[in-house]
């Protein structure tokens, strides 16, 4: 079972990932449940959505773009961004835009190859949940968000790069 | 040098303590190969042919004493004795063990060195002028615009797993040192009709399988908004350059595909959102960063050389390397000074530690303490009294380091090849040092004129052939090791692509084929200051082709004889 980061604790997990079936078919929704849903059913059924008891998150893949929800992001409880493989970075411009460009301040959850050396970047580009693939170590992994105590650049919690901290004696 | 404050090096040392257990879990079977690989890389790491190869980062190529002696002693101690630079201006060790490499990214850092992001796919060393701070056409000193990109690209959260590598280059001098128009970014530093600092941008140049020059995005940037505009650049990349396939994954192929003129309008969209915002560069953090580069502390001097006309300096071997290796300084009485490493007999670029102790040795004595790499593989002493270049002379040619070939057909740019590199479809050095041997006659070298000659064992053109005036460039036929020979490339203002002469080569073959073109090239100048590649860019690569091959039909017989090789 893979495990979940929040808030850089481990933590329970309410929330079912649908996923979509052979050759994008849509996947069937269950009745109760919190559920994050692929995009494409998002955009399917927006009403059958709406009417479900549970709470709704939508997930995008690393090649869909955040634009496409910018109007709709009051609706989702958490927003997922998959990273199909490690390697793949475009996971990390999608959750800054969705931070800085669209505003969103609900859960942004890094789900897929979630790798323990991954998660401080992740993090200073705006995810604050991270579902570890099924084969990474928790409790180390916690420990990546120390790995680096400071950083030359301006993030999302910390939007003024370092050189502007240095002249004010800002810094970590 | 720029010296690190303490968060410069609390950074470097977090690094060394993460990669000490990144290697610690990986050897403990926690890491799998693929994933330690991709985070081995990004510290300079590589598993090659024999053994790992641990590249160095010399940031924009500037090195001080201090740290060359540790270079020195890091190839004594975990290495052969010997290291290499290479083209993009690193160093590069090709026998550490893995187990020593935590200890030994330990031991640069103690010298505000490391080997981050020096291979992967992220923003790598950016490269500049060996002559910057020094040059006399200097429009800025492009030392400090690379080191504020060097922090800004340093553990950059957002763009630390690009679609590929991508190399930015920085001039910041009236003539292009820096090759900018064949790098992912080429940065030209320029100034507007009201004499403000800004930059010439350039996207998607490069080498590799699929040479291109860069396309000009914007034609002024203003110097505050250089590092939200290489924001804009990169977020557009990272977000829309190809995952698909390795060979189409660099930023040239992403502007190819949208054209430069759409690329160029992306960039400014993106930009606009960022624009003006907390990465907006201001002038105290400039002064700041030139406030920590060390300087030359030079003397009011006469200007000129006089020894050179008199005395010691009239020796012509002297004169010789005075002509090729010594180069004007914006300060009187200083020269900038090319050592050689391009002894014949010598991988191009090699040094070995006791070099490297005897170099910074002569660095401390004669240049300020600072020597500089070239993406030439030489080394620079930018700051050497013209008072003192014939002494210097003399303990540079004790030790091997002043082959008076800077600029001539001698001065090979050479891969690792297939000695080391795993990547190498051909070996490199034994061709560099077969066509040295043939071309080791001083005079003739010099009758030859200014001539690059860059060799690379596979596509992926370390060697820089495709901008050599001659490239080679190895290739694999079925099994065996060919040479395929480019003409008329070149770097600088106005770069240029080489054009491929035709069928390959045998290893043997080439010398003679190099010959070949010379005597016809020879023959063919209208005066000893017209230069080969210029020659070519006169008569076309046809009576070059002929001069090879022989008429059309020869060609035929040559690709007969090379079918029935493979």
């Amino acid at each position: 079972m893979a495990k979940l980061i929040k808030y850089r604790a481990i933590a329970t997990d309410s929330w079912q990932l649908l996923e979509p079936g052979a050759e994008g078919a849509l996947p069937p929704l269950p009745l109760a449940g919190d559920v994050i849903v692929p995009l494409a059913l998002w955009r399917a059924r927006r009403e059958a959505l709406a009417e479900r008891s549970g709470k709704l998150g939508v997930w995008l893949d690393s090649h869909e773009d955040p634009a496409d929800i910018a109007a709709e992001l009051g609706r989702f409880a958490v927003v997922a961004v998959n990273f199909p493989k490690f390697g793949d970075g475009r996971g990390f411009s999608t959750a800054r835009l969705l931070r800085e460009r669209y505003g969103y301040r609900g859960e942004l959850r890094a789900v897929g190859e979630v790798l323990r050396d991954q998660l401080l970047f992740m993090a200073r580009c705006g995810f604050d949940a991270f579902l570890l693939r099924e084969d990474q170590d928790a409790e180390e992994a916690l420990s990546a968000f120390d790995d680096f105590s400071d950083g030359y650049q301006g993030w999302v919690e910390q939007p003024q790069p370092l050189f502007r901290r240095r002249l004010e004696g800002r810094c970590a | 040098m720029y010296l690190y404050d303490e968060i410069d090096q609390k950074l470097v040392d977090e690094r060394v303590r993460q990669f000490r257990d990144q290697t610690r879990r990986f050897l403990a079977g926690k890491l799998s190969e693929d994933e330690f690989r991709a985070l081995r890389l990004r510290n300079g790491l590589y598993i090659q042919r024999y053994a790992p190869m641990l590249r160095v980062a010399i940031p924009y190529g500037l090195l001080s004493t201090a740290q060359l002696r540790k270079l020195a002693h890091i190839a004594r101690t975990y290495d052969r004795g010997y290291g290499h630079f290479s083209t993009r201006q690193n160093l590069q060790f090709n026998w550490p063990k893995l187990e020593d490499v935590p200890g030994i990214l330990a031991e640069l850092a103690t010298v505000q060195m490391h080997a981050i992001q020096t291979s992967g796919n992220c923003v790598r060393n950016i490269t500049t002028d060996h002559f910057a701070g020094v040059a006399q056409d200097e429009i800025v000193d492009s030392f400090v615009w690379c080191e504020l990109i060097r922090q800004w690209s340093t553990f950059h959260p957002e763009f630390s797993w690009l679609p590929r590598k991508f190399k930015i280059a920085v001039n910041g001098a009236a003539a292009d040192r820096a090759a900018t128009q064949v790098h992912d970014i080429g940065l030209h530093a320029v100034r507007n009709d009201s004499g403000e600092i800004g930059f010439r941008v350039l996207v998607g140049g490069g080498l590799g399988r699929t040479p291109i020059i860069g396309h000009v995005i914007r034609e002024f940037l203003p110097w505050p908004h250089l590092l939200t505009y290489l924001d804009a650049v990169l977020r557009v990349y990272n977000r829309g350059g190809r995952r698909d396939n390795i060979h189409k994954a660099r930023i040239k192929i992403l502007v190819k595909e949208r054209g430069p003129q759409q690329f160029s309008e992306q960039v400014e969209a993106e930009w606009a959102h960022l624009k003006d915002g907390p990465g907006t560069l201001i002038e105290e953090e400039i002064e700041r960063v030139e406030g920590r580069f060390t300087r030359p502390r030079y003397e009011a001097l006469p200007a000129g050389d006089r020894e050179l006309e008199q005395g010691p300096g009239a020796d012509p071997a002297f004169r010789a390397w005075h002509r090729r290796n010594v180069h004007p300084h914006k300060v009187p009485g200083y020269a900038a000074v090319t050592l050689s490493l391009k002894k014949t007999g010598v991988p191009p670029g090699d040094v070995t530690d006791a070099q490297m102790d005897a170099i910074a040795d002569l660095a401390d004595r004669y240049s300020f303490g600072e020597l500089r790499v070239s993406h030439e593989q030489n080394l620079i002493f930018s700051d050497v009294r013209t008072s003192e270049l014939n002494s210097l002379w003399r303990e540079a040619r004790s030790l091997g380091l002043a082959t008076p070939n800077v600029g001539l057909l001698a001065n090979i740019i050479c891969c690792p090849g297939g000695d080391f590199c795993s990547l190498a479809n051909a070996k490199s050095i034994p061709v560099a040092q077969a066509i040295q041997e043939r071309f080791e006659d001083l005079d003739y070298l010099f009758d030859i004129g200014e001539l690059d000659l860059n060799i690379s064992g596979c596509m992926n053109a370390c060697g820089h052939h495709h901008v050599g005036h001659i490239g080679i460039l190895g290739v694999d036929k079925n099994g065996e090791e060919w040479y395929q020979i480019e003409i008329g490339g070149s770097q600088g203002h106005g770069a240029a692509l080489g054009r491929v002469l035709g069928p390959s080569f045998a290893r043997a073959e080439v010398p003679e084929v190099i010959e070949r073109l010379i005597v016809c090239y020879l023959g063919r100048r209208d005066s000893d200051e017209e230069r080969f590649v210029d020659v070519v860019r006169r008569i076309g690569i046809d009576p070059f082709k002929e001069s090879v091959y022989g008429k059309a039909d020869q060609i035929s017989r040559h690709r007969d004889r090379q079918l029935a090789a493979a």
